[in-house]
This record gives C-alpha cells, structure tokens and sequence, in this order.
C-alpha cells in the first residue's frame, strides 16, 4: 500500500504550494505580496529592545519574562495578492499582537511590515491613513462597533471617513448588511443586536470599505454553526469573485482548513509552522501541530489528489482481452480500468469477462467495458468519496477536468487517511506516483 | 522648641512677596478679567432677577420638563414658590448666576484639559497634582491672594468657586476619555480617521455619559462655594447665611440655607437627566428596554 501522496497532479491543482511560497495559480508570475512581514517581534512590557536582543540570541519566552511579554516572536511570511491566509493558534499565543501590526495600529519592536510594499514603519500619519482608506480593512474579535450609531450608520463608518457622499455610502453599507445577512437591521442600534449579529455588523462594515486587503481577528467565532458556513462560503466567493486578499485569525481548525490557502500555526508567539492545510495535516511540523490537527475532521479538508495512488491495472479500450487478462493476472486483481488514446476513462472490465472472450477467440474489448462507474475530480473531499467508494466495484478513479484519469482512491486508503499520520507512521515513506495513470 | 535645630523658613513672606509682584505685574490682565467676569454676571444676574420671579420659576420649570419630564418640573416648581415665600428669591438668583458662571468657566478649562491630559501621559502626571492642591488647600488660603488682586465682590467669589470646582471636570473628563473600549478606538484608526475626528466621534461620545457625571460634579461643587463667596462679597445666599451666621438668627440661617438645597436638587436633577440623554447613555438604555 502505498502512503497518501501529497503531490498533486499536475492539472487542475488547487493546493500544494511550497511553504512560504506565492499562491497556487500565481506561481509563475510571484507578483508582489500583499502583505510582507519579516522577522517581527512584539514585546510588552519595560525592555522590550533588549528583550528582543535575547530571544534573537535563541532565549527562550520564559526567559525573558522580566523584560516583558513577548507576544509575537520573529514572524516571517508573505501573503500574496488573492491569498486567504489563517493564521491559528491558541489563546494568548499573539494572533490579535500579529494582526494589528498588519495595518500598522501597532508598531513592532523589530522586524518590518511591507504593505503593498510600503513599509508601514517608515511611513507617516497621513499616507498611513491613506493605506487604510484605500488598502486594508479590518475585522475585530469583539466588533468594535459605535454604540451610539445605528447598524447602517456603522456599516457606512469606513465610507464616511473615505469622504463618500452620504446617499451612496448608505447604499453600499445596505448592500454589504445584505450579504452578511442583515438586512432589515438597519436602523436598530448594536446594543439591541446578539453577539453573532454584532460580530456581522463589523464585517458588514469591513466589506462596504471596499479595500483589496482584509484583516478578519476571529471573525466568524461568535455565529451559529449554519450562519458561519454560510459566511465561510460568502468569503470564499468573495475571495474568488473580487481577489480580495485576506488573513483570517481563528481557533476552529475545521474552519482554518477549509479557508485557508495556507495556515501558519502559532504557538507562545512563534510560528510554528506555515503551511496547506493538506501539508499541515499529513507533515506536521512538531508534536505540537500533530496534536493540534488531531481532530481535525480530515475528511473535509483531504481531497481525493491527496490520497490518491496509482491504479493497478489499467488497459487500453483498443487492446484485446488477452492483454486485459494477462495485466489483470500480474497485477493481482480482479478488474482493470479501460481507457482511450487519450487516457480518458471509458469504463472497466472483469476477468472473468476477459477471459470467457480470449476462450471464444475475441480480439477487442468491444462489449465488455462496463461503464458503471463512478468517478470523483481531484478536488473532491474525502467526506464526498464515501459514497462512491461503498457503491463501486473498484477502487474509485479520479479523472481531470478533460475525463482522464489520474488515480483511485482504494476503499483502504479512505479509511487510514481519517487517522492522524503519527498513528500509521509505520506505513513507510513509499514514494507516491507523480502522475496517476499507469501505461 | 525648634528654634534651635531647624532655622525659621519665611516661606509665607517670600509667598506674599510672591502674589505682590504677580499683583502689579499683571494688573492690566487681571483688570481685564476682572471686568469681564463682572459683566457677564452682571448680564446674566440681570436676565435672572429683574423678571418676575414667577417668569423665571416657569422658564426654568420648563427646562426641566425638557430635561426629565413633569415630575422634575412640578416638584422645581414647588421649591422655587418656597424660595419666592421665605423672601430669599433674589439671593437665590444671585447665587444661580454665580454657579453657572463659575461651571461654564471651569468646564470650558477642565474639559479640554481633561482631554489633553488623556491622550498625553506626561500632562496627566503634571496636572494630577496640582488638581490635588486646588482641592486639598482650604478655600480661605486662596481667598486672600484672590481678594487682594480682585478685591471684594462677585469676581473674587467666581474666581475662587473656579479654583475649587475645577478638579473633578479634568479628572472625569480623563477618566471618561481613557475609558473608552480601545478597540473601538483602533476600529476609527483602523479606517483611516483623523485623531480629530475619532475625538469627535468616537471619543467624546463615548465618554460623554462620565464627562456629565464631572458636569454635575464641578456645578455641584460651585453650589457648595456660595458661602465662601459671600465671605468675599459675592452678595447671594451665601451672604444670607453669613449674615444669620452674624446675628445668630436661625429663622434666616435655615431659609437660606434651604434655598441652597432646593437650588442643589434641582441643578443636580436637570444635570442627570441631561446626562441620561447623551446618546451612548440612550442607546445604552434602548438595548435594556
Ligand atoms: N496591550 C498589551 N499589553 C501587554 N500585553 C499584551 C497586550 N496585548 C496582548 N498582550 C499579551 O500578548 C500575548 C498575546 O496576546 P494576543 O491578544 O495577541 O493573543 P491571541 O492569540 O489573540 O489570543 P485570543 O485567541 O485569546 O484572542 C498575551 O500573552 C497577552 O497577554
Ligand atoms: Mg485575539
């Protein structure tokens, strides 16, 4: 058996990038990040240069809690233009410290912060006003909405403080009360409004600023299980529909895999480790990530290209059922999939078919090919093969966008990807396929 | 005896040397002072005594129906006729106009300070102690500089009610200012507003439920200074009182001295309520409703 790949192939990929890496679909052109953040420290507290001194000299937190607390230590990322980027972690471990040095509301002790890469220290009041009119927007953990402002007058906040004439600014914070949800709302004050509402005001008011980056700080914690799916694939959309560049703080892992094209994982003000979520989940960086991702409902997050291996056998819709039977009998089973010239799948073929048609002397395949299966995209989460893979007779095939095929997911293989990888470590480093067809 | 180990300091003669010099050094500025808070007084104790007493007691009733309601204004009501029937109306009119000069120029000097001092450390270390002087210092101490620069009458009485109501107009002010959720705070920063107008908009407002609670205190606070300025010749109830104080005469010792409560209550009400109408303290009130 082989491991879970975690190579994608080489169509139709959506995840897979290098660490630290532009975002897929970007790769060629590595465009300027969005955001660039290099070797950032945040220190609270008396001495907070000197306390920065120490834990680049390899201190540890504890070490040098007498200069202070060290909330963000030596982050280093990019996030680059049309990317959501997760950033999680525990309580305290300095998600919110990081966030605020991205639109500069706090300064950092060391390190710099490129914003479209203007670096944020060095600029002044007036063109950092600018940056966040136009450029970056921001989501806070506990709303941070004017009490005395009706929900409209809230939502329109960033767009009074643009200059945008009052007519349109209520029109566009209507319009961004709708999509999250509100509307109707408008004229209630915040403090008539529960917590998940409040939580959808201030992201109502972070979209109608309309800018290309968004800063979200638990954005999504305080909404009902159903309104907050709703809301992950609104962002999704968003996302998608407009490049909205995002970096989207949270505890929930489900939540952090299912946005995030990559997720750094932050722990006592460190990062620990950045990554995909597939990469997160199948290479954990330390313990310490392994057992975070523990309960991770990993069916949703893996997609077929993630565990799929090579098919066994695989026979040409033009070869007769004597090659059939004789690639059926080395590979030790019991069918094999038929494809076309173009390795586009056409269905599969029994041995005993096989073989009852080289005993009546047929020379093509023609008649045999069952074409009951059912085939599943490289894209598909696990949680969505089950299914398939109860029904089908074989290993499900996973085909492109043009029909081929490009591997299986063995009903095995399903089931020992739902199991954390330190549990099934024993199962060796087998080198995956790169590509899933075999000849 | 101490003679013989600490040696006398004249620090009280290098003080008077002091407010003598200040004293003729800036008569010019103090004479204008002077003049100026003589006549908005003079305006404003004319606009209060020279009409009826009822005219008054109605117009005043009516701010306090605004205010509050019309429980406020018929028990107001009430208390003036009583001012108006132990005869103390114009003392009492006197003594208003004295108040509300005092507050407006101590507000106008405690809120802004109050403000500077909350968004600048260094100013609210400096400031803090000599709020604590101006409070702590027994009026009499302050009365006799002020006294010898503006001499007797109603000035020298708003001058000194200003030294003593101060205080607790900077020190709500700040507190209310430093209060406010940061967060909220950083969400204007965060959208790119101006340090004025996340004042105006986020800070004030949000503040404002504690910068009248340190409106009502420093009016308060005027209300309680009447007797002092009556020492200095601030005319008033104050006047009243110490004269009763004079001759012993109880009858007009109380009936001034009740005038002073009912003007209290009703100063203090009017400025609650309007407190309770600042638009966080509404929109607080809303959500509980
Ligand atoms: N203004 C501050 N002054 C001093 N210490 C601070 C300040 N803000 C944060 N800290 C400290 O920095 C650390 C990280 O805090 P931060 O708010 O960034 O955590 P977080 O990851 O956002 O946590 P949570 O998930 O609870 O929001 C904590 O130890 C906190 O006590
Ligand atoms: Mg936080």
């Amino acid at each position: 058996m082989t491991a879970p790949s975690t190579t994608a192939p080489a169509a139709g990929a959506t995840t897979g990038a290098a660490a630290g890496g532009p975002t897929p679909g970007t790769a060629e052109a590595a465009p300027r990040p969005a955001l660039s953040v290099r070797d950032v420290y945040k220190v609270f507290g008396p001495r907070p240069e000197e306390a920065v001194r120490r834990l680049r000299d390899g201190a540890t937190r504890d070490e040098i809690k007498h200069l202070g607390t060290a909330a963000v230590i030596g982050a280093t990322f990019d996030v680059a233009p049309g990317e959501i980027f997760v950033v999680m972690g525990l309580s305290g471990s300095g998600k919110s410290t990081l966030i605020r040095m991205l639109n500069g509301l706090w300064k950092p002790t060391a390190g710099e912060v490129l914003l479209h890469g203007a670096d944020l220290a060095t600029a002044d009041a007036k063109h950092m006003r600018e940056l966040r009119r136009r450029n970056v927007s921001m989501v806070f953990q506990h709303f941070a909405l004017l009490p005395h402002r009706t929900v409209l007058d809230n939502a329109a906040y960033p767009l009074e403080i643009q200059g945008v004439p009052k007519a349109e600014r209520r029109e566009k914070a209507r319009t961004a009360l709708e999509l999250v949800g509100l509307g109707g709302w408008e004229d209630s004050l915040p403090s008539q409004l529960s917590g998940g509402m409040r939580q959808r005001v201030g992201l109502a008011r972070a979209l109608a600023a309309d800018t290309d980056v968004l800063l979200m700080d638990e954005a999504f914690s305080a909404l009902d299980p159903l309104i907050r799916r709703e809301m992950q694939e609104q962002l999704l959309e968003l996302q998608q529909t407009l490049g909205k560049t995002i970096v989207f703080i949270t505890h929930d892992l489900n939540e952090a895999m299912y946005l995030g094209d990559r997720i750094a994982v932050m722990r006592d003000g460190r990062t620990v480790q950045i990554g995909t979520a597939e990469q997160i989940l199948s290479d954990p960086a330390n313990d310490y990530v392994a057992q975070f991702v523990a309960d991770v409902d990993r069916t949703r997050v893996l997609t077929a290209s993630s565990v799929m291996v090579r098919p066994a056998a695989v026979v040409p819709g033009t070869g007769g059922p004597r090659q059939a039977s004789r690639t059926m009998r080395d590979a030790q089973v019991s069918a094999a999939y038929v494809v076309d010239r173009q390795r586009r799948l056409q269905g599969h073929v029994r041995d005993e078919d096989a073989v009852a048609a080289l005993r009546d002397g047929k020379e093509t395949l023609d008649g045999l090919v069952r074409d009951d299966l059912t085939a599943v995209s490289p894209d598909t989460p696990l949680a969505e093969i089950f299914a398939p893979a109860a029904e089908s007779p074989l290993p499900v095939p996973v085909t492109d966008a043009e029909g081929r095929l490009v591997g299986v997911v063995p009903r095995v293989t399903l089931l020992t990807a739902m199991v954390p990888p330190e549990q099934h470590a024993d199962d060796g480093a087998a080198p995956a396929p790169a590509e899933g067809g075999a000849r | 005896m101490t003679d013989a180990l600490v040696p006398r300091i004249p620090l009280g003669t290098w003080i008077e040397a002091f407010v003598t010099w200040v004293r003729t050094t800036f008569k010019p500025l103090f004479d204008v002072v002077k003049d100026v808070l003589g006549a908005v007084y003079d305006g404003l104790d004319t606009v209060l005594a020279t009409p009826p007493f009822w005219v008054v007691a109605i117009l005043l009733a009516v701010l306090a129906l605004l205010a509050k309601g019309w429980k406020l204004a018929l028990g107001s009501l009430v208390g003036f006729v009583v001012i108006a029937g132990v005869d103390q109306w114009g003392a009492a009119m006197d003594t208003l106009a004295l108040v509300l000069v005092a507050s407006c120029i101590a507000l106008a000097v405690a809120v802004p300070l109050g403000v500077w001092a909350a968004r600048d450390d260094r100013v609210s270390r400096a400031v803090r102690p000599v709020l604590d002087l101006m409070q702590t210092m027994p009026a009499f101490v302050y009365l006799i500089p002020v006294v010898l620069i503006f001499l007797t009458g109603p000035v020298p009485g708003i001058i000194a009610t200003i030294v003593f109501a101060l205080p607790p107009g900077v020190r709500f002010t700040e507190l209310g200012i430093r209060q406010v959720d940061a967060e909220v705070v950083e969400a204007g920063q965060a959208f790119g507003a101006t340090p004025a107008r996340i004042l105006r908009q986020v800070q004030l407002p949000l503040a404002m439920p504690t910068i009248m609670a340190g409106v009502n205190q420093v009016i308060m606070l005027s209300l309680s200074m009447v007797v002092m300025a009556g020492l200095v010749g601030a005319g008033g109830l104050g006047q009243q009182v110490l004269g009763a104080l004079g001759r012993i005469d109880i009858a007009l010792g109380f009936e001034a001295g009740l005038s002073v409560v009912v003007l209290a209550m009703y100063l203090d009400r009017v400025t609650s309520a309007l407190a309770d109408r600042a638009p966080v303290a509404r929109a607080l009130a809303a959500a509980r409703s």
